[in-house]
């Protein structure tokens, strides 16, 4: 490791978050170009969410995944997280501990939180039992409701129903009391107010284990992206880089939240409350986004933008460079309990200016807003020997020969 | 003043000359209104597409005499509500809409923001006609000609809105129009229905929010009765429409207690016994029907600025 000067040297980044949408909706990405595009944003190690069609809720469904994935031959490694439940409908449990067996990292219904808590403290219970964490996406539904965007002054001004922040806090509130009574681990994804780092940061000095990650996007945009802005949390407003208001490429689930909310994120980071960073990347095919805000798919594509995004907000002094690579290596890995595998070595060059254009990205989602801006920083894919046109056999050799 | 705008999708970000620009116009389009033959050249050979892919028979009539009134030629487009499921996107609505190559499209949309998705997708000059609970610019700027009016100057006047702010697009656009133009606006309400953050202090400038329309309304310039859909009370929003008649409606008790004369407006249609009473809305300080007719002439006004032949000077020679 070596974070020191224009090119930085650390292990591979491993993320617990990520739809790569095989089997079902390949039109939006493949277990293939997933793995790439997680290589190409320096995650060696990519955890899958299984909200695919049919979900990831069989031993034999995660052994087909670990079977299509490239995987370590031709990208990042491909860990499946199977559902909670069957189906991920919310009803009754998967065999999580026959899940485990076949190779599950961890347990998620994301996108779908358990609403019935008496469900969610048995699947904690016995997630326990096969030695997995439960990953929830916190959110009350209900209270959610019909929201395509953070519940505040731009949503007011924009006329587009709210997703108040209390629909996640009222969330983490429960998941939390949950994993006290139980014991059990809990992982809380994706958390994006400043409200739910303080519920966190008071549960884990109570020593409840609990742990938490938040994303990228979270980290460098807000809810004025909704209404235009293109300005990082840590920058000046600028009037001739302003997009247009209601671009669907800023919707995503938790929604982007205020500029309060975005340092109550760097200060988790920075104390320990947050464990790590996951991208939450969420491809779309262009169909599910040209249509209507409202009408328009949640998520963003954001596995290759992840390095420029973070390291914007080190460069303006919002965390220690150390504290983000633990975030994105350490950190992932003792989510999960694992050891952080050994041998991935990344080289990134922290000046490099590149320009964001769907060609640059090995993802099939170019759903991004993010596109056509310049950022500064990058995975060094020469060094990775990763090419659009070579795919991951390269790459592979590449990295094992360090 | 110079007014160079390519579509009128909101009138968030225009300046109180803009505005200006646009009522003074308006007052030219009344006057041929007001003319034996109301038909006026500057619009001939010009397209105007009417795009409603929500109900709306006032709006749309309105735009219709207007684009008329100026010689235009008018088609109509409709489309369902909610376009994805029933098969027709709206991305393939625009590059129909394209394809024709109007000149201008009228649209009315259930979707925030569907305006800005059209405009950017077509060479058409676009007028947001009401999109979902964001902008209704025609109505503000005609609640603004028609206050203006009535009231000269609005410096420092104050005019209540009261009613369901939250899922309004006249009030966001109200507020977008009078507040440039020197007013200062009270929203009334009950809490459900104004948006959360405008009760906690992060109101827009120019805006105060008073829960109680009994103290809102004492003194004011002039009221805007907002309608009230009736799924609110389904939706848990409201305990009874009789309660909420009771609390905010516009009753003549509370009209007497506005200045001398204030006017009362309301975007239609309106809901007679619920937010307004029937004699309030026929009374003699009510204005509703100004607006329908000041309506036709503001949208005269931006259909001649954006795609017009000529200057105003040049409408009252060639007439």
């Amino acid at each position: 490791m070596k974070l020191e000067g224009r090119y930085i040297e650390t292990p591979g980044f491993m993320d617990l978050h990520a739809h790569l949408r095989e089997p079902g909706f390949e039109e939006s990405e493949t277990l293939a170009t997933g793995a790439h595009a997680a290589l190409h944003g320096g995650f060696t190690t990519v955890c899958a969410m299984p909200n695919t069609d049919p979900a990831i809720d069989t031993p034999a469904l995660v052994k087909e995944i670990y079977a299509r994935a490239p995987g370590w031959a031709e990208g990042g490694r491909v860990w499946p997280i199977a559902s909670i439940t069957r189906g991920r409908k919310g009803k009754e449990l998967a065999d999580l501990v026959e899940l485990a067996e076949a190779g599950a990292v961890a347990f998620s219904d994301d996108g779908s939180p358990v609403d019935d808590p008496r469900l969610f403290r048995s699947a904690l219970e016995y997630a326990r039992s096969a030695g997995r964490v439960v990953i929830e996406h916190p959110q009350d539904t209900a209270l959610s409701a019909k929201g395509v965007m953070h519940e505040g002054a731009v949503s007011a001004r924009l006329g587009l129903p709210g997703m108040p922040a209390a629909a996640e806090e009222t969330a983490v509130a429960r998941d939390i009391t949950l994993a006290r009574m139980t014991g059990a681990r809990l992982h809380l994804t994706h958390v994006s107010t400043a409200g739910s780092i303080e519920l966190v940061r008071r549960a884990k000095a109570d020593g409840v284990p609990v742990t938490c990650d938040i994303t990228p996007h979270h980290l460098a945009l807000t809810d004025e992206w909704v209404a235009g802005s293109r300005a990082f949390a840590w920058e000046v407003e600028d009037e001739g880089l302003r997009g247009v208001p209601y671009d669907s490429s800023t919707k995503v689930n938790p929604p982007l939240r205020t500029l309060g909310d975005v340092r109550a994120l760097w200060a988790g980071l920075a104390d320990g409350t947050v464990d790590a960073i996951a991208t939450d990347h969420a491809p779309h095919a262009s169909t599910r986004k040209d249509v209507e805000f409202d009408q328009a798919a949640f998520g963003i594509s954001g596995l290759e933008t992840a390095v420029p995004l973070i390291l914007g907000g080190v460069r303006a002094g919002w965390a220690p460079l150390t504290t983000v690579i633990a975030a994105l290596t350490t950190g992932p890995a003792r989510v999960l309990g694992v050891e952080l595998p050994e041998g991935d070595h990344l080289t990134i060059d922290t000046q490099a200016e590149w320009v964001v254009t769907p060609e640059s990205f090995f993802s099939l989602g170019k759903n991004t807003p993010l596109m056509g801006r310049s950022l500064i920083g990058r995975v060094d894919i020469a060094g990775l020997g990763l090419t659009k046109r070579g795919g991951g056999q390269r790459a592979a050799e590449a990295i094992s020969r360090r | 003043m110079k007014w160079n705008r390519r579509h009128v999708l909101d009138t968030d970000d225009w300046s109180r000359d803009e505005i200006e620009a646009v009522l003074d116009q308006t007052r030219a389009m009344i006057e041929i209104l007001q003319r034996p033959i109301r038909r006026a050249p500057p619009l001939r050979g010009r397209t105007v597409i009417l795009f409603f892919a929500e109900a709306s028979t006032r709006t749309r009539v309105s735009f219709e005499l207007a684009a008329k009134a100026l010689s235009a030629d008018v088609t109509n487009i409709t489309a369902s509500g909610s376009s994805v499921e029933k098969g027709e996107s709206l991305y393939d609505t625009v590059r129909t809409l394209q394809a024709l190559g109007g000149d201008v499209v009228v649209m009315r949309h259930a979707s925030s923001g569907a305006p800005y998705f059209v405009a950017q997708r077509t060479d058409a000059a676009v007028i947001n006609a009401g999109d979902g609970w964001h902008a209704h610019p025609t109505q503000g700027l005609l609640d603004a000609y028609t206050l203006r009016d009535a009231l000269g100057d609005l410096d420092g006047k104050r005019v209540v809105i009261v009613g369901d702010v939250l899922h309004s697009r006249v009030a966001r656009s109200d507020i977008n129009t009078l507040v440039p133009l020197g007013a200062r606006i009270t929203l009334s309400g009950p809490p459900t229905l104004i948006p959360t953050a405008w009760r906690c202090g992060q109101l827009p400038p120019g805006v105060t929010y008073e829960p109680e329309l009994d103290r809102a309304i004492e003194g004011a310039d002039a009221v805007i009765a907002l309608r009230l859909q009736r799924e609110r009370q389904e939706s848990g929003l409201l305990p009874s429409l009789r309660e909420y008649s009771r609390v905010w409606g516009l009753t003549a008790d509370r009209v007497a207690r506005m200045r001398p004369h204030a006017p009362v407006m309301h975007p239609g249609p309106m809901n007679e016994g619920i937010e307004i009473d029937a004699a309030v809305a026929h009374g003699s300080s009510s204005l509703i029907e100004t607006q329908v007719t000041n309506g036709v002439a503001v949208r005269m006004a931006l259909l001649y600025l954006l795609v017009g032949v000529g200057t105003a000077a040049a409408v009252e020679e060639r007439v």
